[in-house]
């Protein structure tokens, strides 16, 4: 175990760790993935696990969880982007290797990937 | 980079009080399905300390969405882990419901209980892993430290305790940053930092909850108080009842040392630091600072006069600061935000928040922390959810044992330690008792009485004798042989124990009975005068009847008596047997027709016995 010998060095243990517990705070960024049986036999464990894996890539803060069906069962899987202050989007039947494009494009470069929006929520 | 990101975190509650509602088990349940789900890598569970709303225990939080689920069995984890974390459902029937409307609250932040709370001593209790340094450093943790050893002086860190207003959560009340400075002025070149961890209330348990849910915290304000009143070694005495608490104070230890963050040259700073924990065999006298420091050096728990204070005449007669976990706890947080920040939060005279173990007849049993200033009204009915069962409330005891007690009149009282004290209650060590109509306070006071003469050390006379005697007294009272000779008795009693007695113990072990005859005189008159019981309690002063009127015959109350002293023909009005009855209360408490009568007092008690045989 390396020791910490100085303010700066806690804190950057602090920013590695602070991941740990990220999920239980909100990030003002939340990805949805829909996991109802549909979504499930669609292949949405996959598409969420590619998605679990580019954040982490990229190191990007966000929290991800998942619902039931919506009843738009022939677009699965679907995936809501839910970002402080603005309308909730929806891609239809994302498979795994759209993620990367998806993440890049929306929470990155804050850039919606319009052809495969499927539906737009206004913010609860 | 093989460390996966788990999607969801599910909290399990691994206070005492969740755990002997069986928690353990829970989470074992919870690690095994997750497992055979294969979930194991976007899910984690998590054991926390002490959520506080114990009656709901055991407590399973599953983040990021803060679903709060109470009282999960070991069978219900299937479904929970099928609904919530595979589908993303709620399971109703594991939520919240308030009590009175029946109302689900699926949120951790909307459940009422909370909604009043503020959460800074308690900030990470239940929020994070209580043995993972790495979730205490990711909240924050020993950034305070960092901050106190390379950019403060001593002197700096006392005047910023001082102007934050902290005052000792213990229950006293004095001033921290003085204290702290008292010992920094001291003359000695070793001195000690004490932590007093020897809590004993009866049904107190913030302390407890602090170092199993966040033991970082103490020991990180137990090093930045030994940084600025010049001490290298510390004592935390917690008493041995209290075996996780102690288990996870020496994996805190250890694990700061294994980062540097204890031990010699912490941050670089040349400062060296060690902490010891010392067990305590439970004698509630040793929640007083000079028995406490006699423990730890091995001698008999007793207390002894002061002056000189422990801040020039401590541990092994050397300079030690002294205080309770609480107030260390505050100590990082007022570091890291600031004086002001502190100040801002409760009244002026009390800032900061005060933490209660909220229990007796509220819907809401657990420990809550609230801003100093808050209205017992508040604490009562919005937090608690008031009292259960359509009864009225009746009184609040706050402070413990050593406590006093107030009437409805008392409910928009503020709580800091200034109103309280004025009022005859006390802060004391947070404890928070409701009682409804039906307790009796010569009872009540007989309770706490009870247990202070029994904690007494023996050493000084007034504790000693004083408190015995007034047991008797109250007993007399209680038994219906009480003169109002007796009431005054127990009031001079109380002048001579406040006034001599050694240490807080024997002082304010009248303070239940004196704050009772304050504002419950009159029942404790009605036992004396009228040899009656108001709240139909004292076994000497009452007696069973059945009301014939009410009485179906239906046989139950019959069935159930240990004594068979209850008869009647199947369908007729029962009838009690006076002489045999044993006032064990089965037969009221199983009538469903409400035609067990109690009566107290010799005409009531007569016209009963006389309608029962009409």
């Amino acid at each position: 175990m390396p020791q910490i010998k100085s303010l700066d060095e806690l804190r950057n243990l602090r920013q590695q760790v602070e991941r740990d517990i990220s999920t239980r705070r909100h990030t003002g960024t939340t990805i949805i993935v829909g996991m109802g049986t549909c979504g499930i036999a669609a292949g949405a464990r996959d598409t969420m696990h590619a998605i679990l894996e580019e954040l982490r890539k990229r190191e990007i803060d966000a929290n991800v969880t998942t619902v039931g069906c919506i009843g738009m069962c022939a677009k699965e899987p679907l995936v809501d982007v839910e970002q402080a202050g603005q309308p909730r989007v929806t891609y239809g039947n994302v498979t795994p290797d759209m993620v990367p494009r998806m993440i890049e494009e929306h929470l990155v470069k804050g850039q919606v990937v319009e052809e495969w929006v499927v539906g737009r929520l206004q913010s609860s | 980079m093989t460390e996966p990101i788990y999607r969801a975190n599910v909290l399990v509650c691994a206070g005492t009080g969740c755990a002997s509602s069986g928690s353990r088990s829970t989470m074992a349940a919870l690690e095994a399905e997750v497992q055979r789900r294969g979930l194991q890598n976007e899910v984690r569970v998590v054991e926390t300390g002490c959520r506080g709303f114990c009656a709901m225990g055991p407590i399973v939080i599953v983040y990021p969405e803060g679903i709060f689920y109470c009282q999960v069995k070991p069978e219900d984890v299937e479904e929970l882990v099928e609904e919530t974390l595979v589908k993303g459902r709620v399971v109703s029937r594991l939520v919240y419901e308030v009590p009175d409307t029946q109302q689900a609250v699926p949120l951790y932040e909307q459940i009422p209980f909370y909604s009043k709370q503020q959460r800074i001593t308690l900030r990470n209790c239940g929020v994070i892993d209580p043995e993972s340094i790495d979730e205490y450093i990711a909240r924050g943790g020993y950034e305070a430290l960092g901050k106190v050893l390379q950019e403060m002086t001593p002197s700096q860190v006392i005047d910023e305790v001082k102007a934050s207003g902290l005052r000792g959560r213990g229950g006293a009340g004095f001033l921290t940053g003085l204290k702290w400075q008292f010992t920094a002025q001291a003359a000695g070149d070793i001195k000690y930092v004490v932590c007093n961890a020897d809590e004993g209330d009866p049904g107190a348990f913030m302390d407890r909850s602090i170092l199993e849910g966040d033991p970082h915290s103490v020991i990180e304000g137990m090093m930045i108080c030994g940084y600025s009143v010049g001490a290298h070694e510390g004592y935390i005495y917690c008493r041995a009842e209290y075996p996780l608490a102690i288990k996870r104070l020496h994996l805190a230890i250890e694990k700061a040392h294994e980062y540097g963050l204890m031990g010699k040259d912490i941050f670089g700073s040349g400062f060296d630091f060690e902490l010891i924990v010392k067990e305590g065999a439970g004698a509630f006298v040793c929640g007083e600072e000079t028995a406490l420091i006699a423990s730890v050096e091995g001698r008999r728990g007793e207390p002894r006069p002061r002056p000189p204070f422990p801040a020039n005449q401590g541990l092994w007669d050397r300079p030690t600061n002294v205080n309770n976990v609480k107030s260390y706890a505050n100590v990082a947080q007022i570091i890291r935000n600031g004086a002001e920040w502190f100040s801002k939060i409760g009244t002026p005279k009390s800032p900061g928040t005060a933490i209660f173990a909220l229990t007796g007849k509220v819907q809401n049993t657990g420990l809550i922390e609230v801003p100093m200033g808050i209205t017992l009204r508040e604490i009562i009915y919005d937090i608690g959810g008031g009292v259960p069962d359509g009864k009225q409330f009746k009184a609040v005891q706050t402070g413990g044992p050593l406590g006093g007690c107030l009437p409805a009149s008392g409910l928009d009282l503020q709580v800091d330690f200034d109103s309280l004290r004025a009022a005859g209650a006390v802060m004391g060590s947070g404890g928070m008792i409701v009682v409804d109509e039906d307790t009796c306070m010569v009872e009540f006071c007989k309770y706490f009485l009870t247990f202070a003469t029994a904690e007494s050390c023996g050493k000084c006379v007034p504790c000693r004798v004083g408190g015995r005697r007034m047991l008797e007294l109250l007993t007399r009272i209680s038994e219906g042989q009480g003169t109002m000779a007796d009431i005054e008795m127990i009031e001079e009693i109380a002048r001579g124990m406040d006034s001599d007695s050694l240490c807080a113990l024997g002082q304010l072990t009248p303070g239940p009975v004196l704050s009772a005859l304050r504002y419950f005189r009159d029942e404790y008159e009605a036992h004396v005068r009228e040899k009656r019981c108001p709240a139909g309690k004292c076994e000497a002063l009452i007696a069973y009847a059945i009301d014939p009127d009410a009485c179906t015959g239906c046989m139950l109350c019959a069935k159930k008596c240990p004594t068979a002293c209850i008869s009647g023909e199947k369908k007729q009005p029962h009838v009690i047997d006076t002489a045999e009855c044993i006032k064990c209360d089965t037969c009221r408490q199983v009538c469903k027709f409400d035609a067990v009568r109690v009566a107290s007092g010799p005409e009531e008690i007569a016209a009963a016995i006389r309608a029962q045989h009409h």
